[in-house]
């Protein structure tokens, strides 16, 4: 096939925003230099790198801070009085600083430093979930949702008699805005969505979603996992409850992920896990549990995570938030138009608001075995259910091939692909 | 292509992938099985009609890669008119072949035509595509959790 454009490494075109055109340069090979990773060769084949919806890959200056961290601040947070404690807890609250403005959080506090999305969306299910879902009470989810956004409520539910409410989407992967609207009523107490569909890039209506929700009183938790590393997320905009990120996704490590929350939910909301950190005082009689952000954070907390996800966001911000969408936007347009032009290509999602990631399917060939055959082109890309059965049933598909892309994603990467797909043509012609 | 994907893909998988052999559902099986994969959602129901310890006809249905059907496909076709005892030696061959490779002992010809997965061992994610259907069979033989018909 013909590439729609030539193969250039700095994205540099006109882009149509509020501010009317401006010229967008992106220097994506200085970008990429960035990654110590993306030198690496798979099978003698340079490292085509389409997976980032399952993990980024780390810029140096992440992989930097975590060493330096262990190398010149490692002790233990919130607890000696010595130079180093008091370095380390700096270093944390730093990072939670710099999380609260990341996400334009109103209060440092409000930030609480988890594992990841998934627990995030468990500490929600069992202390908000517990306190206010009762018998009757419903969640309501779509059915574009990852398995960590279904089976935490499912087993809130399955404790508290509660019910779980699925909002339909259409046929091209965007949620049904009426049907979700006639879903919200009196019973439902809390609404728990993806931001953007980790299977089909699918954008979703956050603000109205919110709105819809607050006008008959639930709360909103919004899945931000795939959303933190392409845009721009501010919180207080959106006006969600809740806000459940993962550091992995957008550069940083794994083992570190942000549940914000709005204090006055947070200040009422029974404590997670019980431990250290997580008290003011402690006798056999009673336990008085620390404030907001401590309150959730039982025992010695993911400290170089922290740092490292600090770093992350820094280099986030030093790419541009804006410029980096537009650059991400550009490579997934030139990639839905290459893949659309492979014959028996069909694309999964083709929702009108769409973030990196193409998932498709190519003739009867089965993902893996696609999956398998780019591998020894030096081409990683994701294949399977996706952790999201349901999404799958729904679309009447057993599994899909995924590419989806990161800051450092190229026109060559998507002409990789394409010449990969042809190989995959060729072995079950 | 490179050399592994050739031996990954051999024409009689593809062959196989694209027409499995007693791909339908066996209408008087005295054993059933069901078989899962659910890294991979692979899925499978094979159909075995046993009589005095023989294995009168066999069949399969289900979804998944090429590899996991050509290997279902195959076994039905090397399994048919064979003893349980013998179906299960086979079942230890084929085992050893796809996870031991060529560093184990067994030789390819002791597996017949199910040598054509031979190169399978070479790419360990796909090692469980491929056993799917044996452990069904074995599920099927010893009825240990398999469903079993009783007509």
């Amino acid at each position: 096939m013909t590439p729609v454009q030539a193969n250039s490494a700095t994205t540099s075109r006109l882009v149509h925003g509020q501010a009317g055109r401006r010229r967008v340069d992106f220097d994506v090979a200085r970008v990429r230099q960035d990654f110590p990773i993306l030198r690496e060769k798979v099978y003698g084949k340079p490292l085509i790198y389409l997976d980032s919806a399952a993990t980024s890959q780390k810029p140096r200056a992440v992989i930097d801070a975590m060493s330096r961290f262990f190398l010149k601040e490692n002790a233990n947070v919130n607890r000696g009085v010595h130079y180093l404690s008091e370095r380390a807890t700096e270093a944390y609250e730093g990072a939670r600083a710099k999380v609260q403005r990341f996400l334009n959080a109103e209060h440092a506090h409000e930030i609480i430093f988890v594992r990841g999305t998934t627990e995030a969306i468990n500490l929600v299910a069992q202390t908000y979930g517990k306190k206010h879902v009762g018998e009757e009470d419903e969640v309501l989810i779509t059915a574009m949702e990852h398995h960590s956004n279904i089976v935490p409520w499912q087993m809130l539910c399955e404790e508290t008699g509660g019910r779980l409410r699925v909002a339909p989407i259409n046929d091209v992967g965007e949620l049904l805005l009426d049907e979700f609207e006639k879903l919200v009523g009196p019973k439902t107490k809390l609404v728990a969505v993806t931001h953007v569909s980790n299977v089909l890039g699918t954008i979703n209506p956050i603000r109205r979603i919110v709105e819809m929700a607050h006008a008959r009183g639930a709360h909103v938790l919004i899945d931000g996992a795939q959303a933190a590393p392409h845009l721009k997320v501010d919180v207080q905009a959106l006006g969600c409850d809740f806000y459940a990120l993962s550091g992995h996704k957008m550069y940083g490590p794994t083992g570190i992920g942000v549940l914000y929350g709005r204090s006055e939910l947070l200040e009422e909301m029974p404590p997670y896990q019980g431990g250290g950190d997580m008290i003011l005082s402690v006798s056999f009689e009673k336990t008085v549990y620390n404030k907001p952000p401590q309150k959730f954070e039982a025992g010695t907390p993911n400290m170089a995570g922290a740092v490292g996800l600090a770093a992350a966001i820094d280099f986030l911000s030093g790419l541009g938030q804006e410029t980096l969408s537009d650059h991400e936007e550009e490579v997934l347009a030139y990639g839905i138009h290459a893949l659309s032009q492979v014959p028996d290509l069909r694309l999964i999602g083709t929702a009108r608001a769409k973030a990196s990631v193409i998932s498709f399917l190519l003739a009867d060939v089965h993902p893996h075995d696609i999956g398998t055959i780019l591998d020894r082109e030096g081409i990683a890309i994701r294949t399977g259910h996706h952790c999201a059965q349901p999404l799958m049933n729904r679309l009447g598909v057993a599994a899909t091939a995924r590419a989806s892309l990161g800051c450092y994603s190229t026109h060559t990467d998507i002409d990789a692909l394409v010449a990969g797909l042809g190989k995959v043509r060729e072995v079950f012609r | 292509m490179s050399s592994d994907l050739r031996d990954l893909y051999q024409d009689v998988v593809i062959d196989h992938s694209k027409q499995p052999r007693n791909f339908r559902k066996l209408e008087g099986a005295t054993r059933t099985a069901e078989g899962f994969n659910p890294l991979c959602g692979d899925q499978l129901m094979l159909y075995v009609k046993l009589a005095e310890g023989v294995i009168q006809d066999i069949a399969f249905q289900g979804s998944g890669c090429a590899i996991s059907k050509a290997s279902a496909s195959l076994m039905t076709v090397a399994l048919k008119g064979k003893k349980q005892e013998e179906a299960l030696a086979l079942f230890g061959r084929v085992h050893a072949m796809l996870t031991e490779g060529s560093s184990g002992e067994m030789k390819p010809e002791d597996v017949g035509k199910l040598a054509a997965l031979s190169g399978v061992w070479e790419f360990p994610m796909r090692v469980k595509c491929a056993t799917l259907a044996w452990h069904t069979l074995r599920k099927a033989l010893e009825a240990k959790g398999a469903r079993i018909s009783t007509e």
